[in-house]
């Protein structure tokens, strides 16, 4: 039974890294065409800084994702401290439409924000890219506070108001202490969600600016510049020893909280 | 507490929520169920019933259908293997997780390279003698596809039900004669119910509306109806019968929520 397993694990883990593996073989061909290996090089690594294209995009790309998350994490904030006090049919209401964006399709979602800005005559670029990417972001930043918001204390409030603290000065110092695991997961996954998008940005952004997606997406016709391998590795090695330093010191405490962080991503 | 001081605070997620969210989605509504001069129409959802968008949407539902499937069949018992590791779960998790962090885009690139006629899975194949395959530009490429970047959004839910089963429920079925087959059947099975619906509507429903994957899979033979909706967007420009057939599309959405609301009465609404 153990050996079946293994068998599993190691096929299933071969189905998930080969195309990763791919791509960081790719990034050291020097030949520009994926369909052949022209022997080793690291040429594309230097090419790729001196590449403006991509480098603007990866900018794009960095400063949206940086934004987004971080308003959507001050908006959704706002919005579960202040749902506390709803009574339960609105509360009801506005949960479920936050859930809209994400069980609909983001084909569908794109469209739409796309047929929004069209008719309040836009101009389609940074700005609603931006706009758009707040929009999907905000539901994750809720769904990750409200459970924290839920089981809140509400007597370590009113402990810190008797002692004499000023309503702002207990929130800062006792209330947002206790949501901040809440908080943090809910702007690293929109964080994430923003950097990964590619549908929506699709939809919403317009001739003449690129995030790394839609970028991608245009080559995949004309054909990939190799120098987007180079990147992708970096940004995989970066990531990878990203975790693995944040997932070191939890190694031996039981706690899930960084699994749950990964694992919603 | 000052309640309704603290109330103001929502407002500019209610804003928000009507300005991106409500206000879009009506637009949808609006221009799928007009016509170019803004008259009331019904037949820009009725083209959905065309040979083309037909053919279209039911083998979007098939093969999406089919990558779902495959997704629970090859994630139960993965995500059960890795909840089962005791002290490195962490470690196992983060490995499977690790993938989605390099670009979708590149990675189902990336499968083009390896399944092409002369691709890498093809050299090997004739290397050592074995009869090369041809799924490129099929259906089942794109299929392959889908349950490579949708696995994860499989095993996520499961693992996470499999890990809160109490192992005491297990141990009662065993103790009281339950063989392993009907303690899964009977014990286990039951009680990942929510998380096997869960996963199912994030696997199904990105499959169904892909795009993407068909695009660079599929060769521009393969149309699935993401493609025909993106199609009237970014080159026909015939919003109203693009807005149609994503209306018809949200149906099957829709649909699919309420088979979850049917078979998983206590989920919390969330689907993390």
């Amino acid at each position: 039974m153990k050996t079946i397993k293994k068998i599993y694990l190691t096929l299933i883990l071969i189905f998930l890294y080969a195309p990763i593996l791919t791509l960081i073989v790719l990034s050291f061909n020097s030949s520009k065409t994926r369909a052949k290996w022209g022997g080793f090089s690291i040429k594309w690594y230097g090419s790729l800084f001196k590449n403006e294209d991509i480098m603007q995009a990866l900018y794009t790309t960095l400063l949206i994702a940086l934004l987004s998350s971080l308003i959507a994490t001050i908006i959704g904030l706002a919005a579960c401290i202040g749902l506390r006090h709803f009574n339960k049919t609105s509360k009801s209401i506005v949960i479920g439409v936050t859930n809209i964006p994400m069980l609909n399709a983001d084909i569908v979602t794109g469209i739409s924000l796309m047929l929004l800005f069209l008719s309040m005559g836009l101009k389609f670029g940074f700005g609603t890219i931006l706009l758009s990417h707040i929009t999907f972001n905000i539901p994750y930043v809720i769904l990750s506070i409200m459970p924290r918001m839920n089981k809140l204390n509400v007597h370590t409030y009113e402990a810190a108001l008797d002692l004499g603290a000023n309503p702002l000065y207990a929130f800062f110092k006792v209330v947002l202490p206790d949501l901040m695991p809440g908080i943090l997961s809910g702007f690293l996954l929109a964080f994430t969600m923003s950097l990964d998008d590619f549908i929506i940005t699709h939809f919403t952004k317009g001739a003449g600016i690129d995030t790394l997606s839609t970028k991608i997406y245009t080559e995949v016709k004309k054909g990939i510049k190799p120098e987007m391998y180079a990147l992708s590795t970096i940004i995989f090695i970066a990531v990878l020893i990203l975790l693995l330093l944040i997932n070191k010191p939890s190694k031996d405490d039981k706690d899930n909280k960084q699994v749950q962080v990964i694992a919603t991503i | 507490m000052k309640n309704n001081k603290i109330k103001i605070l929502t407002w500019p997620y209610l804003f928000w929520a009507v300005a991106f969210i409500v206000i879009p989605l009506l637009m949808i509504f609006y221009y799928g169920l007009t016509d170019r001069s803004g008259a009331f129409t019904f037949e820009n959802i009725a083209a959905i019933a065309t040979a083309e968008h037909a053919k279209a949407l039911w083998l979007s539902l098939g093969l999406s259908l089919i990558a779902t499937v495959i997704c629970l069949l090859l994630g139960y018992p993965l995500a059960s293997i890795l909840a089962h590791l005791n002290s490195k779960t962490n470690v196992i998790l983060f490995i499977f997780i690790l993938p989605m962090w390099m670009n979708f885009l590149l990675r189902t690139l990336a499968w083009q390279t390896l399944l092409e006629k002369t691709g890498v899975i093809n050299t090997i194949l004739s290397l050592i003698g074995l009869p090369t395959i041809n799924i490129i530009n099929t259906g089942g490429a794109i299929v392959l596809g889908m349950v490579y970047n949708f696995l994860p959004f499989m095993v996520l839910p499961l693992y996470n039900s499999i890990t809160k089963i109490d192992d005491d429920v297990i141990n009662a079925a065993r103790d009281l004669g339950a063989d392993r087959f009907q303690t899964f059947m009977r014990v286990i099975l039951p009680l990942t119910v929510p998380g096997i619906i869960s996963g199912i509507t994030m696997v199904f429903v990105p499959s169904l509306t892909s795009f993407v994957i068909s695009t660079i899979l599929g060769g521009s033979k393969i149309l699935l109806i993401g493609n025909v909706i993106e199609e009237q967007f970014t080159h026909t420009g015939n919003w109203q019968l693009g807005s149609g057939l994503s209306i018809v599309l949200m149906l099957f959405i829709i649909i699919n929520m309420i088979c979850s609301a049917i078979f998983d009465k206590d989920s919390e609404g969330g689907v993390l």
